[in-house]
């Protein structure tokens, strides 16, 4: 209960992940100006992937992805991300769930 | 295993992939079940409570074996404002009985298990295996599945598809649309673990007891959604889920930002001292009621769980509803293959006639409005009147030398001020109409 719980990767630490190597599951197509829903997904992703960089651009570390598919469900009219499960084995494994 | 056929390949090892594979074994058929994780259960996550008739009803003897943490004997329905809450709280010893009704339950346990009984039944389990498509014939009929590790495919008579909310083989393949942000709920949740002795005296249990709290208001900062707290043996499972729609729109909620809301209310923090935190998961719960429920068969597929839109958001129940479908799935899928017919999608309609004969469909359908009222006027509900009601017992409770009668006025007048007379009797109307 301690004030560094408020920090997203502080929780993440916690969970064990498998990470694929170089083959992230989840990319962001190249844009100039982010859509709206992508700016959201900076704020809404509980695993805190997407930040926005220098120039304004949101980009993603899947790394720390709980596979809950919200960021698919806000962006999939803007067409703005490529989603995908990891490969069999990979990604999260939740020791309670 | 590319030349062998199936009669059935089950997609997901969750509570619905378990309960139709087991199902199907169980009467005979040669199943395949493929699961994304290592173990059934590393990529599910749930509150989690168990209702014991469906399970009872797949593998009546459960208690015996299965990883169960609590039975429940209590539990309370808070409606909280920032520094309280009003509730109701019901207990009783009759929940201590033999064959208890609700469990609280570890998921990544529990699934662990129900798929070792499926396996027990003959059912053959690939783990680690994703499943990126369907193989369709030239009439469309679903043939197989195309997995990350096979280039052939693998063949059987029918696909069920027990793939989750976040389904995208059937929404991939064209069986069903995509999920719109008003139909899921996103939900974060942490497990904090202490003493079993000190959750026991925190919750005044004894032995095995358990409490489930339910609680809505002003910690979802007005978004539609609510928050739990359910005991385990030696954790509390705390958690708070609101719909996708309400995080995107909303200008600056985070899920754990809310959840952290939650964890800090002067009503939860005591309950949580102390405690070690060891995982923080994330969900989507399918919310959109019976209005959100797609195509379930077709020809060669036939659709179970969460990837079904099967939980009943009111009364907090899907797992339930899962093993329900994928019980009534497999029994139907063995019914047909056991009478030499094919899996086409007039033969797997008997499954739809099932449920709506079944609790399943009943409910899905007594609450189809819900939803929208929610979408409507669910600020009103999550913030507005957790606050009213918050404040009119505070009004009733305090003695301040100010008259009964007068008290009374007082709560009458907040309200009207707060909504007016026609909002009141707007909402009141609405409410009623939708629980009907």
């Amino acid at each position: 209960m301690a004030m560094s719980d408020d920090r997203v990767e502080n929780r993440l630490f916690q969970n064990r992940y498998v990470v694929d190597v170089g083959r992230p599951h989840i990319e962001v197509r190249p844009h100039e100006v982010p859509s709206r829903e992508l700016v959201a997904m900076t704020r809404v992703c509980p695993a805190g992937c997407y930040s926005q960089n220098e120039q304004g651009q949101v980009e993603i570390t899947a790394d720390g992805c709980m596979e809950c598919g919200t960021c698919r469900v806000v962006c999939s009219k803007s067409g703005d991300i490529e989603w995908n499960y990891p490969r069999g084995g990979y990604g999260v494994l939740f020791k309670f769930g | 295993m590319t030349h062998e056929h199936f009669d059935a390949i089950v997609v997901g090892a969750g509570p619905s992939g378990n309960a139709a594979a087991y199902t199907m074994a169980q009467r005979g058929l040669k199943v395949l079940q493929i699961e994304r994780g290592e173990y059934s259960g590393s990529k599910n996550v749930q509150g989690a409570i168990l209702y014991s008739d469906a399970l009872e009803k797949i593998i009546p003897d459960f208690r015996e074996e299965a990883p169960l943490e609590r039975h429940v004997i209590e539990q309370r329905i808070w409606m909280m404002d920032d520094t309280g809450h009003t509730g109701m709280h019901h207990r009783s010893d009759d929940y201590n009985e033999d064959k208890p009704n609700r469990y609280t339950i570890i998921r990544a346990q529990f699934d662990k298990w129900f798929n070792r009984c499926v396996r027990e039944m003959g059912v053959t389990v690939l783990f680690e295996t994703t499943v990126t498509s369907l193989i369709t014939d030239e009439n469309k009929r679903v043939i197989g599945v195309q997995t990350d590790r096979d280039g052939n495919g693998i063949f059987a008579d029918v696909v069920v598809l027990a793939e989750g909310v976040n389904g995208l083989v059937g929404q991939r393949s064209g069986l069903r649309k995509e999920l719109r942000p008003e139909d899921v709920a996103l939900a974060v949740k942490e497990m904090h673990f202490l003493p079993q002795d000190v959750i026991d005296a925190r919750f005044n249990l004894k032995g095995e007891e358990g409490v489930v709290i339910e609680a809505m208001g002003t910690i979802t900062d007005g978004m539609v959604g609510t928050a739990f707290l359910y005991t385990n043996r030696e954790s509390i499972s705390v958690g708070v889920g609101c719909l996708v729609s309400e995080f995107a729109k909303s200008g600056e909620a985070t899920p754990h930002g809310i959840l952290d809301r939650f964890k800090s209310h002067p009503s939860i923090k005591a309950l949580l001292e102390g405690s070690e935190i060891k995982e923080y998961a994330a969900h989507l719960i399918p919310e959109g009621g019976f209005r959100a429920v797609p195509e379930l068969v077709g020809d060669g597929w036939i659709v179970v769980g969460d990837a079904g839109h099967f939980v009943n958001a009111v009364h907090r129940e899907g797992s339930n509803l899962a093993m329900t479908t994928g019980r009534l799935a497999g029994e139907v899928v063995a019914n047909i293959l056991g009478s030499c017919m094919t899996c086409t999608r007039e033969n797997l309609q008997t499954y739809v006639k099932l449920l709506e004969d079944s609790f399943v469909m009943k409910d899905m359908k007594k609450y189809k409005n819900v939803p929208r009222m929610l979408e409507q006027g669910g600020r009103h509900i999550m913030d507005l009147y957790p606050r009213l009601l918050n404040r009119s017992a505070q009004t009733w409770f305090r003695v301040d030398g100010k008259d009964k009668k007068s008290k009374e006025s007082d709560i009458l007048r907040s309200a009207r001020q707060a909504r007016g007379v026609t909002g009141l009797l707007g909402d009141a109307f609405k409410l009623a109409r939708a629980w009907r």
